[in-house]
């Protein structure tokens, strides 16, 4: 793909935007250039202005609720709302995608634009055409009529771009795309932003992904603290992740990753021959005869790709909480343990922190205090009345130690970014003195910054003769926390390797097909 | 600005209590209104004594209705079951010739069984409340006009003091009822007591504390509030005084509100009322709470189809017809969140005193019962529709101070405006992302973004 010529005309100029919550400047005169036919990225660290940005752009926040100008293709456009901007051709894709899981996917692509026939009966046979046609524009192969909930992520993620080309997008605004895609879907995906660009297509995209956008940007718009700080040429400035990095941050790391010392014990936590077969599907396993251990102070890496049964195998050790068990052994300080649900984990010293803090890790109508010892009231608690001093000097501890930016522990975690409800979670799970953390995808949405700091609490747990199993996607940091990295490819573990001799192509390779069960 | 700070303490400052300022205020509001326009009718010691022994058993069962809606449930069976229990209460006395104690306790195992019952299929089996009781509603009430065959059965004289009862007559002539006094003081001790054991708290463990007056001019304020009330349950009619299932409740709402929020069972249930999957995954077990939410409600409504019996001096096959609805309504006036997580028990309590003071009041100004019915609807329907839009505007409202683990409440009520600056200080966050929190833990979304449930591409 031919760089874009930086003479090509600029479809978009952001002029001076200035938008003010009460109390709380958001941007403050922010200015961006988009040219036709782009990708451009915008990074910044999380509450930066990205979003705001974003949503001031395709009107979420009206003309007049903000200052300065918005010219779009020559014009000062005034969107009253996602309507007017849409009608326009920018069309926005949030993180969290706006499908309807059980309508089909025509139905989906249609949604509030139906094709109607005379007298208003909408016309599906003409629908189910276009719709075609659109999937085959960003290559799904999928029936049009599969419902939105039988898809994976990564292909609802195409199927909302299909409904953008419906709406004859010029400027495409992606918020983190690849968030919750694995590397597959996300090539995918970056492909096919690719392919639009060659016909025309200028897109945003807002990724923490630094990688990706070193890939696929054109140019780069840099925000910290509401403010620009700086646009980079992608080909002309030399730009790499480490630039990037040092723009949004506004200092140089050193590291990404912390120093440490790793002192390993000897093993005292196994999994042997675990199977486990899927909740609904009865003749599926998810975990086939899984064997994997952990010594004392050891950070174990879990490397698969989406639905390659990580988590799977995390949840179904952690209380059976996920699937249905069916055999295997769980072996702690060399005897055999039962752990029949949650309880029972957490009484064996076992935590488990979730991919999704929003869904799975949180309450988010509590506020921090009573999230921090949610896991482990008994433990603060006599005769089963729980002792709210002890709560708010706990929480306040925690909120000291690991730094969680918040005026008070009597905060709502709704209201906390990211990065400060994840340490919130880890809070809450250290809490409970485990023996052994399983932290999936502990990183995933958070700024640079925090996830250095994640890192330094992961590290501090192991220091600390703790076993800590990490599951993550992003290799870069798998190989950068871990001691040891087991792969998993679809429900089996296939490769066990120390961190210092693996990179991230051996560890995609075993992640990508079944090399030990083809040596069996 | 201090000075003011501290007045507001004396309002509950920063502690929870100040939450509960805004809906208490609406309630004086209301009294102080149809005091007016009653000409004081509405604070006479016989108008309020019977308030209290009206609608006493509408409010227990708001207690457990507010634990089953937080706990996201909901029970449209306590009418039925108050008065299937009612009619198996009066026959276990008549025909079975039980004494009345031993049908009291009789009543509770019944509230029991059928609230095991409920909450089998709710908890275990996973039929949504809403269906199991809608079911139980028809099968109760059915039952009771089984047992009972469509007709009314008196009740003996000792059962009815738990309905119709009132604190007993001694000493000397003091002009009011002595025992409606004693309880007076005896509570205005109590929460002197209380203040100054909290303040000794707070000192030892350094926490933040309010000035001495701020205490004093609360404790005046309050012990003032209960030696008036207690000269109008005592000042009534020579036989008359506080009743005896007003001090049921008094004692319900005592035990509950503790429950709630201070014990393990309590937090577990907000837990999996704000997110099910995340407390599941805490070790919460969700199955347990779910029954055990359910069957406490049945026994309540035990309880409260057995005061409203003995009040009555019969059970009857009417008994207990849309109590769910006036329970229901007090839970949600005193702020719970429909999606569940929020409400507490003293915000249903006053809600339901807000229901039970407008159709007093009306009744007093001989409003019919159909403009009261129409009345009552708007006043539900207004006092959530403020609520859920101060909630969309990140505002504070009247309701949301009985809410728990928002912020902005601590500002309290006194300044509203500078409560919304504080909620939108915290970051872009206020304005960026939801600021609803309420309706987001969804079970739909969860499974469509969870990978397991996807097809594996």
């Amino acid at each position: 793909m031919p760089a874009v010529a930086v003479d090509s005309p600029v479809i978009l100029e952001m002029r001076s935007i200035t938008k003010e919550f009460p109390g709380v400047k958001a941007l403050d005169d922010v200015s961006m250039q988009v040219r036709a036919g782009e990708v451009h990225a915008i990074c910044g660290e999380n509450g930066a202005g990205k979003s705001t940005l974003m949503k001031v752009l395709s009107g979420v926040y009206p003309f007049g609720s903000y200052t300065g100008d918005i010219v779009y293709q020559g014009d000062v456009m005034r969107f009253r709302d996602i309507r007017s901007s849409e009608s326009q051709g920018i069309v926005i894709i949030h993180q969290e995608l706006a499908l309807i899981p059980e309508l089909s996917i025509t139905e989906n692509i249609f949604l509030g634009n139906e094709p109607t026939k005379f007298g208003g009966a909408i016309d599906w046979r003409a629908a189910k055409t276009r719709a075609v046609d659109l999937l085959a524009r960003v290559g799904l192969a999928d029936d049009p009529d599969t419902a939105i909930k039988n898809l994976g992520v990564g292909k609802q993620q195409l199927v909302e771009i299909a409904k953008a080309l419906n709406k004859n997008v010029k400027l495409l605004i992606l918020d983190e795309p690849t968030a919750a895609l694995n590397e597959t879907d996300s090539q995918h995906l970056l492909d096919l932003i690719r392919g639009l660009k060659g016909r025309g297509i200028s897109s945003i995209m807002i990724s923490h992904k630094l990688n990706e956008i070193e890939a696929i940007a054109d140019s780069i718009t840099i925000i910290r603290d509401g403010k620009t700080i700086e646009t980079l040429d992608v080909q002309a400035d030399g730009v790499n992740e480490d630039r990037i990095i040092r723009g949004m941050v506004g200092r140089n790391l050193a590291s990404r990753f912390p120093d440490r010392t790793p002192k390993i014990g000897e093993v005292f936590f196994e999994v042997k021959d675990w199977w486990v077969r899927h909740p609904q599907t009865a003749e599926r396993f998810v975990c086939k005869g899984s064997n994997i251990s952990v010594r004392r102070g050891e950070i174990v890496g879990l490397a698969g790709l989406m639905g390659a049964g990580r988590t799977e195998l995390a949840m179904s050790i952690f209380g059976r909480s996920y699937g249905q068990f069916v055999s295997g052994e769980i072996v702690k300080d060399g005897r055999s343990i039962q752990i029949k649900n949650v309880s029972d984990a957490i009484d064996n010293g076992l935590a488990y922190v979730s991919e999704d803090r929003k869904v799975l890790g949180l309450n988010l109508l509590d506020d921090i205090k009573r999230s921090t010892v949610a896991a482990k009231l008994s433990k603060i608690s006599k005769a089963s009345v729980v002792n709210t001093y002890e709560e708010h000097s706990i929480a306040e501890e925690y909120r000291k130690s690991l730094r969680v930016k918040t005026p008070t522990v009597d905060e709502g975690v709704a209201k906390l970014s990211g990065g400060n409800q994840q340490k919130v979670v880890l809070a809450k799970w250290m809490f409970t003195d485990p023996d052994l953390l399983i932290l999936d995808e502990p990183t995933r949405g958070i700024d640079v910054g925090a996830k250095f700091e994640i890192y330094n609490i992961i590290n501090q747990l192991a220091a600390q003769g703790k076993g800590v199993i990490v599951i993550s996607s992003e290799l870069p940091e798998l190989l950068g926390l871990s001691d040891r990295i087991y792969t998993i490819f679809e429900g089996t573990v296939t490769n066990e390797i120390d961190a210092s001799e693996a990179d991230a192509e051996t560890l995609m390779r075993t992640m990508t097909s079944k090399k030990r069960e083809n040596a069996a | 600005m201090s000075g003011l700070k501290d007045l507001k303490k004396v309002f509950g400052g920063n502690t929870s209590n100040a939450r509960q300022f805004g809906m208490i205020a609406t309630l004086v509001v209301a009294i102080v209104i149809f005091q007016g326009l009653t000409g004081g009718l509405t604070l006479d010691p016989t108008n309020l004594i019977a308030l209290v022994s009206q609608y006493s058993y509408i409010l227990i069962l708001a207690i457990g209705m507010v634990m089953v809606i937080v706990a996201g449930h909901i029970d449209l069976s306590v009418g039925s079951v108050a008065a299937f229990s009612g009619i198996l209460v009066a026959t276990s006395m008549s025909s079975w010739n039980f004494p009345w104690p031993l049908a009291i306790a009789f009543g509770l195992v019944v509230g029991v069984v059928i609230g095991a019952w409920q909450g089998f299929w709710v908890a275990y089996v996973g039929v949504p409340a809403f269906i199991v009781t809608l079911a139980g509603m028809l099968l109760f009430r059915g039952a009771n006009q089984f047992v009972g065959n469509a007709d009314t059965l008196p009740v003996p004289e000792g059962f009815t003091v738990i309905g119709a009862g009132y604190l007993p007559e001694f000493g000397p002539n003091t002009g009011y009822n002595n025992a409606t006094l004693l309880l007076g003081l005896l509570l205005a001790v109590v929460v002197v007591v209380r203040e100054f054991r909290l303040r000794r708290v707070q000192r030892s463990t350094g926490s933040e504390m309010a000035p001495l007056w701020v205490s004093v001019v609360k404790l005046v304020v309050m012990v003032g509030v209960i030696g008036y009330a207690a000269t109008l349950f005592g000042g009534g009619r020579v036989g008359t005084s506080f009743p005896v299932s007003g001090i049921i409740l008094g004692v319900l709402v005592l035990v509950y509100g503790f429950v709630t929020q201070n014990t393990i069972f309590g937090r577990h249930i907000y837990a999996v009322g704000g997110n099910s999957h995340a407390a599941e995954l805490s070790g919460v077990k969700a199955k347990r709470i779910n029954f055990f939410v359910m069957m406490n409600m049945s026994v309540l409504a035990s309880l409260a189809g057995m005061i409203y019996v003995a009040r009555a001096g019969a059970s009857g096959p009417q008994d207990g017809l849309n109590w769910e609805l006036d329970a229901i309504a007090s839970v949600f006036i005193g702020g719970a969140a429909v999606a569940g997580g929020i409400g507490t028990v003293t915000g249903s309590i006053v809600g339901g005193f807000v229901i039970a003071v407008l159709n007093n009041g009306l009744q007093l100004m001989g409003v019919g019962s159909d403009k009261v019915q129409m009345i009552k609807g708007l006043v539900l329907l207004l006092a959530v529709a403020v609520d859920v839009y101060n909630k969309s505007q990140g505002r504070p409202s009247i309701t949301g101070f009985l809410t728990r683990g928002l912020r902005r409440d601590k500002d309290g009520v006194a300044a509203p405006a500078t409560g919304a600056l504080a909620s939108n200080q915290s970051g872009v966050a206020a304005g960026a992302e939801s600021t609803t929190p309420a309706v987001q833990p969804n079970g739909d979304l969860s499974d469509v973004q969870r990978p397991k449930s996807a097809t594996p591409n």
